[in-house]
């Protein structure tokens, strides 16, 4: 059996911001029994075990966590790669260097767009000064920096500016990541997929930024499923090469599949070792065997493993289907209506946005 | 990107990639932001001589010293491909 490579730490939902585009779960007020850091400290030993190298520390918002430096301190110890992936609101001078001195490998820090008025709405709240000021604090402390940026209709075309911004603030990676529809960003799906024109436009730039920036900067740019011809590789499998620890200690093959009809198990009753090679939830996905048609005699389905599970499931009410991003699928209708709507349909507003709160229950 | 890698560059790691032993898998791995890298021997060797130091042609020679058959070229290409993903930077000629 594959070990896996990467661990998302979901430490907390908590989070100061707002992001409609958000893809955490809609009922956060599940997640409020949070892990202690004992616990967690156990997970990220079994975590090594099991084989896990890099770790990726987000959430909500992971400087909500008073033990966030010491829990960076553990990983390090035990020889992960660490990665903060954050808001950035909360990160101090003071607690950068905490961070820095604990031995903190990498920092992502988002930002929802490159100018203070549209960035601040998006977030719902006043943080694009904060945010610039801690990517150079970033940069101060020698850090290798990412900025991360989630595009949707509202931003997409100011992806030039958005370039600018990374180059002038010395990014050395920019992922620019077309919005997924999971939690939030489902709920508020309509208002968020872009226009096929956006597209085309945004990735005109994106090709132009690449070669004017090649060696210097490092451009991610990640396709809009639902205007691709074949699904996502999701997770690169199911059970293949990542799990997800939600703040409550789920374990998840994908951090969306908290959505799936299947058993839970959580670090607080398994080993992480168990739930990876026995529970149901990881088994149920794992390999080619479950495949339906198109993908069992498919000559991809090594390739992309019929896509996302969960995308599926949200979109056919089944987890067992192929992802109707899939041109072959047999409900690839679906999303076609959904990319025909944002094309045709009424234009909407940022003003049909619903704001993710921490507090807010699943309707 | 195939840059062309000279045999008077000065390889180093870069700073945002880190070269650790992983007792799990028994072999030497690069982690970085978002990626691993599962080094076979020669890769690993080849690693653990670019100090920044010594150039392209120096670590042919020193793996020449540990191995029948070293394919330059080989080295060169390696190279190149963690050059074009900023895992290693090319130091003076
Ligand atoms: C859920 S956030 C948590 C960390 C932190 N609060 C932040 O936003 O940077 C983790 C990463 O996913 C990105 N993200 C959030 N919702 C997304 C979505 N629907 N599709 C793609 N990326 C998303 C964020 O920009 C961030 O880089
Ligand atoms: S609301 Fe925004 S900042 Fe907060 S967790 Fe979600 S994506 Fe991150
Ligand atoms: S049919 Fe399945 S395996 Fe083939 S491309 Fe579509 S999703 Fe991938």
């Amino acid at each position: 059996m594959n070990r896996p490579f990467g661990m998302l730490a979901e430490l907390t939902y908590k989070c100061p911001l707002h992001c409609p585009y958000c893809s955490n779960p809609l009922n956060l007020s599940d997640y409020h029994e949070e892990l202690t850091t004992a616990e967690w400290q156990r997970v990220l030993i079994e975590a090594r075990e099991l084989g896990v190298l890099q770790l990726h520390l987000s959430g909500g918002e992971p400087l909500q966590r008073r033990d966030l430096v010491e829990l960076v301190g553990d990983a390090r110890d035990l020889g992960l790669y660490t990665n903060l992936i954050t808001s950035a609101i909360g990160l101090s001078p003071r607690l950068a260097q905490e961070l820095k001195d604990a031995g903190l490998d990498h920092v992502q820090i988002s930002i929802q767009a490159d100018e203070p008025a549209l960035s601040d709405r998006i977030a719902g709240t006043r943080s694009y000064e904060r945010k610039i000021a801690a990517y150079r604090l970033v940069k101060e402390l020698g850090w290798p920096l990412t900025m991360n940026v989630v595009l949707h209709r509202h931003n997409l075309d100011r992806i030039g500016r958005i370039l600018d911004l990374a180059e002038e603030l010395e990014a050395d990676r920019i992922e620019l990541a077309n919005t997924q529809y999971y939690g939030w960003a489902w709920r508020n799906r309509a208002a968020l997929l872009p226009s096929r024109a956006q597209l085309d436009r945004a990735e005109e730039i994106v090709r132009a930024a690449r070669r004017r920036l090649e060696g210097k900067m490092e451009i991610i740019y990640v396709i809009p499923d639902y205007y691709s011809k074949y699904p996502k590789p999701c997770m690169g499998g199911w059970g293949r090469q990542q799990l997800t620890v939600t703040p409550n200690g789920d374990v998840l093959p994908c951090p969306a599949a908290h959505t799936l009809n299947l058993p839970r198990a959580t670090v607080r009753e398994h080993s992480l070792a168990w739930i990876w090679e026995e529970s149901p939830l990881f088994r149920r996905f794992r390999g080619t065997e479950w495949m339906p048609e198109p993908c069992r005699s498919c000559n991809r389905r090594e390739v992309d493993f019929g896509g996302c599970r969960c995308q599926a499931f949200q979109l056919t009410g089944d987890a067992a289907r192929t992802d109707p991003v899939c041109y072959l699928s047999p409900d690839h209708g679906i999303v076609e209506e959904a990319v025909q709507a944002a094309n045709e349909g009424a234009e909407s507003g940022e003003e049909d946005l619903v704001p993710r709160t921490y507090t807010a229950r699943q309707t | 990107m195939s840059t062309g890698i000279l045999s008077t560059n000065r390889p180093h790691l870069a700073r945002q990639v880190r070269l650790e032993w992983d007792p799990v898998r028994e072999r030497q791995v690069l982690l970085a932001p978002e990626g691993v890298l599962v080094l076979n021997q020669t890769g690993a060797d080849i690693l653990g001589l670019c100090d920044g130091e010594r150039t392209v042609a120096d670590i042919v020679e020193e793996l020449r010293g540990q191995y029948n058959r070293v394919d330059s070229d080989e080295v060169h290409d390696f190279l190149a491909r963690l050059v074009a993903k900023r895992w290693v930077e090319l130091g003076d000629e």
